[in-house]
């Protein structure tokens, strides 16, 4: 698979002129202002995030990090337009999100894309429901399975692909709309550390391209130093955001910064300001 | 969308498991990262002589049980054996095989053939068309599954046999009756089967083409049915067993023609090999229909197959 991947990513550069990035770039701004977002339980109400404000700008790459259970999906579900915020404002260029759409594309952790239809049919969904004919959304689909290396496999149905390989159909799947954010939900929190991290390196070509907003969620620090402009921290119960971190770090990034003195030295701050900040937000919840 | 607990459970019967022959359950739960997935579809050779078939070896045992069975058969039919079961009257398979050869020249035979068949046309793609539009309508609303399920739960333990007297003095025809007997039959299990199929739908892949900006009816037709596909298919099955059994009761109790009658008069009339020959006529009658339906919708399944086999 290894092998495999790393000489389609070939077909990453020379695709380059067949399709048209900017057409999501320069949008993108995401205003999260004192968003509250509560669930109706059993037990009552939840509140799974708790007064999130957040200012994202666009072709901003932005990760929200934070530990299992801390809202962290679910304040990017409430972007999606998959779930409503009780309270508080959540604007996308300055309009309210009323509800899903294809300017904000989604990619999953695992198993979402239509395992009836080939990998080519799943990328040119999006651009069919948009009304694109069928002929103009096949020939999107197969630029857009180039972009992540996968046009061999245009007419394998997912299940006969490897993890790795179907989250790069989600990414061109998502794309494929040129949404003018993309959200991404632990895409690739199932894939093996090697595959994640050529899987990371791909990603930041791809969106090198793009040039969209990135909102990303994940739990693993160094894929948030990794990936991103931005490290947004939340602490759990109830999801609250309790650092935003900026990451200086040069593009373009390789694999290789991982191991970098300057990357660990980031990683330090971050872990020493995120021990910090969750430090504080312990105490607050005992005070009260 | 309404998003349901499954308080449901259809009857057991209904929900048959999908491993059954051609109908296979993908696992998509195994994460296969770091596959390489050059090869797929590569079966490994099997060493065999070109003429004969794979598995020659058992199919040959297979035949062998058959062929030992008839001869039992013959054995206690020509000795007119009698000890609890009674063979005196049981012809052998030898008179059996001449009075099909009989048969095969007979018109009636064929017109017999053809009236079940026709009834079970009817009334089966009655069912397939209200089974699965039920189905849907149910498993995706809260109400209409509110509506509809008190009666289908009320009505689905009645055997179809048991609706006889009432469908022929309700029916304007003999053959009326016996088609609606037939059809509900095979509506219950398609309808139970649509619902658990639709009622299994992914959430994630309703998002995943919601965020793809897809309309409610393009995933019901991208995403819900092609979902509850392979359960619609098992119900498909299921239904066209059950209707068979139910046209065979009809057909036994009131009917002027087709295999059941034929079957039933044969008895009546003291033709007993003509019974062993509507036995077999049923038997393969019945699995040629349940083929036809699993063989018209595999390629509908195409997908979980490939899957499954990666």
């Amino acid at each position: 698979m290894n092998m495999v991947a790393t000489q389609d990513d070939r077909a990453v550069l020379d695709n380059k002129h067949r399709f048209l990035p900017q057409e999501a770039s320069g949008k993108g701004h995401i205003s999260l202002r004192n968003l509250d977002i509560v669930f109706d339980t059993k037990s009552g109400p939840h509140t799974a995030v708790a007064g999130a404000s957040l200012e994202i700008l666009p072709g901003e790459f932005i990760c929200l990090l934070g530990p299992s259970g801390c809202g962290k999906s679910t304040l990017m579900n409430s972007v999606a337009g998959f779930v409503k915020p009780r309270s508080g404002e959540l604007l996308v260029d300055g309009e309210s999100v009323r509800g899903p759409g294809p300017d904000r594309g989604m990619v999953f952790q695992q198993h979402s894309l239509f395992p009836w239809k080939s990998v080519k049919d799943n990328v040119a969904f999006g651009p069919l429901m948009s009304g694109v004919g069928n002929r103009e959304a096949e020939s999107l689909a197969r630029t857009f399975l180039s972009l992540v290396g996968l046009s061999r496999y245009a007419d394998a149905y997912p299940a006969t692909l490897s993890g790795g390989m179907q989250q790069r159909v989600g990414i061109a799947r998502a794309l494929a709309n040129y949404p003018r954010v993309l959200l991404m939900d632990e895409p690739f929190g199932a894939l093996d550390a090697q595959t994640r991290t050529m899987m990371q390196e791909n990603l930041l070509e791809i969106w090198g391209e793009f040039k969209n907003t990135v909102l990303f969620v994940t739990h693993d620090i160094d894929e948030a130093v990794f990936l991103s402009d931005r490290i947004v921290v939340m602490s759990a119960s109830p999801g609250r955001i309790i650092a935003d971190i900026r990451v200086k770090l040069a593009r373009p990034r390789h694999a290789d910064l991982l191991t970098s003195a300057d990357f660990m030295e980031i990683k330090r701050e971050c872990l020493a300001l995120i021990r910090k900040e969750t430090l504080r937000a312990f105490e607050q919840q005992n005070q009260k | 969308m309404s998003v349901k607990p499954t308080s449901f459970q259809p009857a057991p019967e209904a929900v048959l498991s999908h491993s059954e022959d051609d109908v296979t359950t993908v696992s998509t739960s195994d994460d296969k990262s770091g596959d390489d997935k050059s090869g797929a579809g590569a079966v490994p050779a099997r060493v065999s002589v070109s003429w004969l078939p794979a598995n020659w070896d058992r199919y040959l045992v297979r035949l062998a049980a058959l062929v030992l069975a008839v001869m039992a058969w013959h054995l206690v039919s020509v000795n007119e054996v009698s000890f609890f079961l009674r063979f005196e009257n049981v012809p052998n398979p030898l008179v059996v095989g001449g009075e099909f050869i009989n048969q095969l020249s007979s018109q009636s035979f064929y017109l017999h053939i053809l009236h079940s068949m026709q009834r079970i046309a009817i009334a089966y793609g009655l069912a397939v068309v209200i089974g699965i539009s039920l189905g849907i309508l149910m498993g995706r609303s809260r109400f209409a599954e509110d509506v509809i399920l008190p009666y289908i739960e009320i009505l689905r333990p009645i055997p179809a046999v048991a609706w006889i007297p009432l469908a022929i003095l309700m029916m304007p025809s003999e053959t009326a009756s016996i088609v609606f007997i037939t059809f509900l039959g095979a509506l219950f299990p398609i309808v139970l089967n649509t619902v658990h199929g639709v009622e299994q739908t992914s959430k994630v892949l309703v998002r995943a083409a919601r965020s793809l900006g897809a309309s409610n009816m393009a995933i019901l037709r991208h995403v819900v049915l092609p979902g509850a596909l392979p359960s619609i298919v098992a119900g498909l099955a299921i239904g066209m067993g059950v209707a068979w059994f139910s046209l065979l009761a009809g057909e036994i109790i009131s009917g002027q023609y087709g295999i059941g009658y034929f079957t039933w008069s044969a008895y009546t009339l003291v033709e007993y090999p003509k019974i062993i020959i509507g036995m077999l006529v049923i038997g393969a009658l019945g699995s040629l229909c349940t083929l036809l339906v699993r063989k018209g919708c595999s390629p509908l399944l195409r997908w979980q197959k490939e899957g499954a086999r990666a």
